[in-house]
């Protein structure tokens, strides 16, 4: 047996949720006694892949020709590496990638996948995991019953150790099938220069309290104080105030930051579906009976055009000092 | 064009989630269940679409008991054009997700859709699996679809963009928020559905992989910490020496 992690890449880069989802296969390798392997794809350079050695890997299998427009043949690839190196437990890390990839693979090899898992695997008999359920309102403590586990791990959920180990970069070498899909065009949003919603650590985020897109110069200078991504409630962005990859919700991007101040949003439940995993969450809001206060670590009742200018000088000055 | 939406049973996200039996079964105690509202605003409403401009038929699969029929009978009043339900216990995505695939192999759709996951175990597996077991492309999480004789092109959400990929007919999709906008059955719909035909067949051999052991409520929040506006200063020294985060 051995464990196999898919390590996300997007534009020739790894992602950061690939040194956790690394980290958490390490874990388990460690855990259970056996090797950690690693597959990759698209163009990352080699000393970028050489990085997820520092979190465990020992062998990095890199198939460079396709890339996440490929849900198939990255399947392809994946099941026969794991039938190579003999692996039992896959570990993928659930975001736009592993939602595409995973399953397929679990069809291939009939092996059981659990997605949204937010706490290290118990293997000590069989393998059991932590899922969320109902949009982050309750958990699942969950039982592979196949020879193949898959855990789909949420990104964030554990963070990334650093632990020693000494990778070698291999060529794939698969045999992964036609190429089904064509890429045609790749749109990009103009991000500011912002970490990405998806790895961003701290949030600020505004809602229909803010009045009008004109207002939110101050929500756009507290997080470049803070180095924070913006995000919006989806009344804002479906008013088209925001861009629309702005929009955390049910129905928009589920995050998990560890900061995530919400200023003018009232807190509807489909809001906080899409935010109620974030480790401390700030509520600025007029109305003190908002339902928001109730999940928020720290609130301000307040206006948030006069509390939000003193947030951002307090933030200038304590920038400023560390 | 003929297709095959995979209609699943939630409950409406209001909801007040509790569990009953030491914690190993959700509480459907007064809960109020809905169509999943990925599967019906997005892949149903897009698919009926797709069916108005093409002509075709649109066929809803869920695997579920007759406590399902209800939630099957709306997406017949919202305009599917008839219903089958795989009469099983859902117990995971590969069991559902093989039961769909058992159904629609020999049957020849140009198009499965799926919600891009469900509210209730948030898994967004079934689209996938059933292509994977299928054999067909599969194109996640999709918020917008054009179909052109058997080409199909889609835009997909990916961090920081969208990608516009195309592939050719048939294919499996999830489906996310754009592709279509909600509609709400009016009187005739809700009449006409009552004639619609909802097959219920058995369920094809299939196994679950995965089971549940028991559930669990995160932890109570402990009581907001209420910062005076005028000291609003004080939350920054808060969150870098209390909370730690910045």
């Amino acid at each position: 047996m051995s464990v196999l992690v898919l390590a996300g890449t997007a534009e020739n880069k790894v992602l950061k949720s690939a040194f956790e989802a690394v980290s958490y296969g390490a874990k388990i390798a460690s855990d259970a006694g056996t090797d950690l392997h690693v597959i990759a794809f698209g163009g990352a350079s080699s000393e970028d892949l050489m990085g997820l050695g520092t979190y465990g890997a020992n062998a990095i299998f890199v198939e460079k020709s396709i890339n996440n427009t490929q849900p198939f043949q990255m399947a392809n690839a994946m099941t026969e590496i794991a039938g190579k190196v003999g692996a039992t437990i896959i570990v993928v890390s659930y975001d736009e990638t592993g939602k595409a990839v995973a399953p397929i693979v679990s069809a291939k090899m009939k092996a059981g996948l659990v997605a949204g898992v937010v706490d290290f695997a118990d293997v000590s008999n069989g393998v059991i995991v932590k899922k969320s359920v109902f949009s982050g309102k309750a958990f699942a403590r969950v039982k592979f019953n196949s020879e193949v586990a898959i855990i789909g791990l949420t990104p964030n959920s554990v963070g990334a150790k650093e632990m020693a180990g000494s990778p070698e970069v291999k060529d794939a070498n698969t045999t992964m099938g036609d190429a089904r899909i064509t890429l045609k065009e790749t749109k990009k949003e103009d991000l500011g220069g912002q970490v990405p919603l998806p790895e961003a650590e701290l949030v600020v985020s505004a809602g229909r309290g803010l009045k009008g897109p004109e207002n939110w110069g101050m929500i756009e200078e507290l997080a470049s104080i803070l180095g924070a991504t913006t995000a919006c409630s989806r009344p804002v962005s479906d008013l088209d105030w925001r861009p629309h990859h702005e929009h955390v919700g049910q129905t928009g991007l589920a995050i998990r930051p560890n900061l995530y101040i919400a200023i003018g949003i009232s807190g509807a439940i489909q809001h906080l579906a899409g935010v109620n995993a974030s480790k401390v969450i700030v509520v600025i809001n007029t109305d003190p009976e908002a339902p928001f206060f109730k999940a928020a670590d720290y609130g301000i009742v307040g206006d948030a055009f006069e509390v939000v200018p003193k947030l951002i000088e307090a933030a200038k000055a304590f920038k400023a000092n560390n | 064009m003929k297709i095959l939406v995979a209609i699943s049973k939630a409950p409406d996200t209001t909801s007040k989630i509790s569990f009953t039996d030491g914690d190993t079964k959700f509480n459907e105690a007064g809960v109020q269940f809905i169509v999943n509202p990925y599967d019906e605003w997005y892949a149903l409403v897009r698919a009926l679409e797709l069916k108005e401009a093409n002509g075709g038929s649109v066929t809803t699969i869920t695997v579920g008991g007759a406590d399902a029929d209800p939630i099957i009978r709306k997406a017949l009043a919202i305009g599917a054009d008839n219903a089958v339900r795989v009469d099983a216990t859902p117990s995971d995505a590969y069991f559902v997700a093989s039961q769909i695939s058992e159904y629609a192999k020999d049957k020849e759709y140009d198009l499965v859709m799926t919600g891009k996951e469900t509210i209730d175990y948030n898994g967004s597996q079934v689209g996938g699996l059933v292509a994977g077991m299928l054999d067909l492309p599969y194109l996640p999480n999709i918020s917008k679809l054009d179909v052109a004789g058997t080409t199909a092109t889609a835009e997909r959400e990916i961090q920081g963009g969208e990608e516009v990929l195309e592939t050719q007919l048939p294919l499996v999709l999830s489906a996310s928020k754009g592709m279509a906008e909600q509609r709400i059955p009016n009187m005739r719909g809700i009449m006409a559905a009552r004639a619609k035909k909802l097959e219920v067949i058995p369920a094809a051999s299939g196994e679950a992989l995965t089971e549940i052991i028991d559930y669990s409520l995160p932890p109570a929040k402990s009581a907001v910490k209420l910062i005076d506006p005028e000291n609003a200063a004080d939350l920054i020294e808060l969150l870098h020496s209390e909370a730690k985060v910045i």
